[in-house]
């Protein structure tokens, strides 16, 4: 049962999503592999077109999948179970949050996540050079790649570049070297 | 009754207009949202909206989309919060759905093709950089950075459950904050 496995994948990946879209890319490809739902180029696909579109590019990945797999209703069902875990909470304990959040064992709890999820966002970026083979091989293409990599990284952290302008140089360049 | 579905309806515009201008991320949005709720709509005030910012970073989620889901919620309840969502969230599910369509006719193009390797490799800086956001206010002393490893080594070497590190970090965290001050007291007492 298709939409089953999508919602209680995506429901179980909203439940983590510590950290915004990029620490939620680690989950999401621990159950396409679960699943046998996409190959790796596939999903690398997946990953440049969700960083490229508006909107989280978690929930986007989401949706791509979803649809992948099963068509416009699982496109759905995947990006509704994603956003309903933080829908529920909200819903029925979202007045208790401000003393939630201030309370000890909160504070405690999140000065161990936070780094856990620096460690899942790098192992994300780690993985997918590993995919497009941007720090595997030393070639032409992967020396592009390199070159395009941190040409933006620069461009963000000096320039304070929006990442739409980025991403629009880097599929020029992408074009430029390697059609 | 007829103001409250107007209200609703004007939920989901705001929201609906928010959506599809952020590339790059949630935090784009945070200051759309912004201007929309305090300043043109005067929903909530200033210090509220961002405590709800605050809020919506630390429970599972895009930042976002928790954030308009917690102000629709809190301008008109349970429908406040699903006429924010549906706003927030249905372009870009629309535009992606298109995408996904149209991709699955150009995906063997080869301009399409070069293209999406270079923005893949953005992608990475993009991601990289935002490790590096949340590892300034994250990583601070000796134990996070040790945390913070470890979570990645496992990850790497390991093949260690994404949801265990989370799981991981939370245990190590409130198990080392707690061993610390019960040595800090022990250490007071006896001198």
């Amino acid at each position: 049962m298709i939409y089953l496995q999508l919602f209680w994948s995506f429901f179980l990946i909203g439940c983590f999503s510590f950290g915004g879209g990029y620490a939620m890319l680690p989950l999401i490809d621990r159950q396409i592999t679960n699943y046998g739902w996409m190959t790796t180029k596939d999903f690398t696909d997946v990953i440049a077109l969700s960083g490229m579109l508006p909107g989280s590019i978690g929930i986007n990945a989401a949706t791509f999948i979803g649809y992948k797999t099963a068509g416009l209703l699982g496109a759905l069902i995947a990006s509704i179970s994603m956003v309903l875990p933080p829908l529920l909470l909200i819903i029925l304990i979202g007045k208790w949050f401000k003393r939630f959040q201030e309370s000890p064992t909160t504070i405690q709890a999140f000065y161990g996540i936070k780094p856990a999820i620096v460690g899942l966002i790098i192992y994300s970026a780690i993985k997918f050079a590993l995919s497009i083979e941007m720090i595997t091989s030393i070639s032409w293409a992967s020396t592009g790649l390199l070159f395009i990599f941190l040409f933006t990284l620069l461009a963000l952290h000096y320039r304070k570049v929006s990442p739409i302008i980025t991403i629009l140089i880097s599929a020029l360049a992408g074009i430029i070297f390697y059609y | 009754m007829k103001g409250k579905i107007k209200l609703l309806w004007t939920i989901f515009f705001t929201f609906l207009k928010i959506s599809p201008v952020t590339f790059g991320g949630g935090y784009a949005m945070l200051s759309l949202i912004e201007n929309e709720v305090v300043k043109k709509h005067n929903w909530i005030e200033e210090k509220e909206l961002s405590d709800i910012f605050a809020i919506s970073q630390s429970i599972p989620g895009a930042v976002a989309i928790n954030s308009a889901i917690f102000v629709g919620h809190r301008v008109a309840n349970l429908k406040g919060s699903l006429a924010a969502l549906t706003g927030i969230t249905f372009p870009t599910l629309i535009i992606v759905v298109g995408v996904s369509h149209a991709y699955s006719y150009i995906q063997d193009n080869r301009i399409v093709n070069a293209a999406l390797l270079g923005i893949g490799a953005s992608v990475i800086a993009l991601i990289l950089h935002a490790a590096y956001t949340v590892g300034r206010t994250a990583i601070h002393d000796r134990t996070t950075l040790i945390i913070g490893i470890l979570s990645l080594a496992g990850l790497l070497f390991f093949q260690f459950n994404p949801i265990w590190v989370i799981v991981g970090g939370f245990i190590a965290g409130i198990s080392i904050c707690k061993l610390k001050v019960f040595k800090k007291e022990r250490f007071s007492h006896s001198s």
